[in-house]
């Protein structure tokens, strides 16, 4: 604890810095509310549940889309890696798509859903499938021959092997697609909501930024980054574990 | 296959043209939009942006990256922000960065440098510590000073890493740039794309997404090559390369 303290030393520094900047009038013109006010402001909207219910908006967005995008990305890569055909039928598909800026593909998605729920969902499945496909084919390919070779030579199927020896070898890679696909969520999740919405988190951010209610914008801002990072480090201690037979 | 399914879906009258135009209006409008100049503009709009704070951004968080490495002070500042920034969404900080820069140019390149950086610095500070021990005892064996190690062995030697967080901080930058242009507007892709989805011009939306798919796969594609030319000396540009 001391050391987690210790460690984020420099995070709470530069926290005082700015309350210091905001109080002394130094930092007079540029509409930077005192981080005191913006913690205010970040309890006041929970206890009122603004924050809450706009949070579990973005957050089921976000988790709906990633997680169809692991359900068919993860299928697609191993497939992919499994049968010649699929990869020949996929792999120039991907080769293509891969390099779009995701974000080109906010207008499209609104133009066949429309701006509730179901065209942010679609954005972030589309987005993060790629990665999560990638991550999955380059971890299936690269399974030990020798391994395959063993589980045929005891008389495994082709269904177990896949299972017991392609799946297991290709975790890491997956996993790591998996966690691109995660940080590009939130970016996609905000960025879309931030264009067209009507509730969410980058909903709030762009409604209290054109209102002027900065405290309350900068405590959004700072929910939404810290939601990410959570995210990310909640991912990170799934993947040690799921990864913890590797030495 | 993928045009053709296209092409079919949009006949089939199954989708409304709205929905999904078909593919030969989409490849006219692309045409008549290189024709009349706007998809050039446009398009090198976004490029200037994406590689403005593309280069700020590499040139920047190699040198912070170095600087980490080298420095106990530096490190002990920079390394909690750095490990809490990276994953964080910082698109979330856009209206504050439009609060401080305006709407123009600035603003969205300073986005794209704040997202950009972050895995450059991080492959840079893993190029530096994975350098092989022996070829940093045999410099300084064969006399070498310090400001030469730092230049003519470790840097080399930690380049494949650089380049793999350059080319991830790439695509990143692309992203970031059709991201605040559409967020922001002044023309570019990402601006032209979001002013037709707002006309409801659909063809002129499919347009934008067919040249934003050739502008991303021709600039992802000259990275991927310039990797090779510039590690032609590594082990890793003989061995056949994957996806």
């Amino acid at each position: 604890m001391t050391r987690t303290a210790h460690r984020y030393l420099p995070l709470l520094l530069l926290a005082l810095l700015w309350e210091a900047a905001t109080r002394s009038g130094l930092a007079a013109g540029l509409d930077l509310p005192p981080i005191s006010d913006v913690f205010a402001a970040w309890f006041q909207m929970v206890r009122s549940g603004e924050l809450i219910g706009n949070g579990l908006d973005s957050l089921y967005r976000a988790g709906a889309g990633l997680g169809l995008a692991i359900a068919v990305g993860g299928f697609a890569g191993i497939f992919m890696a499994w049968f010649r055909h699929v990869h020949v039928f996929l792999g120039p598909l991907i080769e293509i798509f891969y390099p779009l800026p995701k974000s080109a593909l906010i207008p499209v998605t609104a133009f066949w859903l429309g701006f509730g729920d179901g065209s942010k969902i679609l954005l972030i499945f589309l987005g993060c499938m790629l990665p999560v496909t990638i991550g999955a084919f380059n971890g299936a390919r690269g399974s030990e021959p020798v391994l395959l070779w063993s589980a045929r030579g005891m008389g495994a199927s082709r269904i177990r092997m896949l299972w017991d020896v392609v799946v297991p070898s290709a975790l890491p890679e997956l996993l790591g697609g998996i966690r691109t696909a995660l940080a590009l969520a939130f970016v996609l999740l905000v960025t879309s909501e931030l264009i067209s919405s009507r509730q969410g988190l980058g909903f709030m951010i762009g409604n209290f930024g054109a209102g002027g209610v900065y405290d309350a914008m900068f405590a959004t801002v700072l929910t939404v980054a810290l939601l990410g990072f959570i995210a990310d480090r909640t991912f990170l201690r799934i993947m040690r574990w799921a990864l913890r037979w590797q030495e | 296959m993928l045009l053709a399914f296209w092409e079919g879906l949009a006949q089939s009258g199954f989708v409304t043209p709205f929905q999904l135009p078909s593919f030969l209006r989409v490849v006219e409008r692309v045409g008549s939009d290189i024709a009349s100049g706007e998809a050039v503009t446009n398009a090198a709009l976004t490029l200037y942006r994406a590689f403005a704070g593309f280069a700020i951004a590499g040139i920047g968080g190699v040198v912070l990256g170095m600087l980490i490495f080298r420095n106990a002070f530096a490190r002990w500042f920079f390394d909690p922000i750095i490990s809490a920034g990276f994953p964080m969404p910082k698109v979330a900080f856009l209206p504050i960065i439009i609060l401080w820069f305006g709407v123009y140019d600035m603003p969205k390149i300073t986005m794209i440098v704040i997202d950009a950086i972050f895995p450059v610095v991080t492959a840079t500070i893993l190029g530096f510590q994975g350098v092989d021990r022996h070829l940093v005892w045999s410099a300084r064996n064969m006399g070498a000073g310090e400001r030469q190690l730092l230049w003519q062995i470790m840097l080399p030697a930690a380049l494949p890493q650089i380049l793999t967080g350059l080319q991830v901080a790439l695509p990143v930058a692309l992203i970031i740039a059709v991201a605040t242009e559409m967020l922001m507007g002044g023309r570019g892709l990402g601006g032209a794309m979001l002013e037709a989805s707002r006309m409801a011009d659909s063809p002129g939306a499919f347009a934008g997404l067919v040249e934003m798919t050739v502008l991303g796969y021709v600039v992802i594609k000259g990275m991927a090559m310039l990797r090779r030319r510039l590690l032609l000396w590594h082990q890793e540009t003989q061995r056949p390369a994957g996806v």
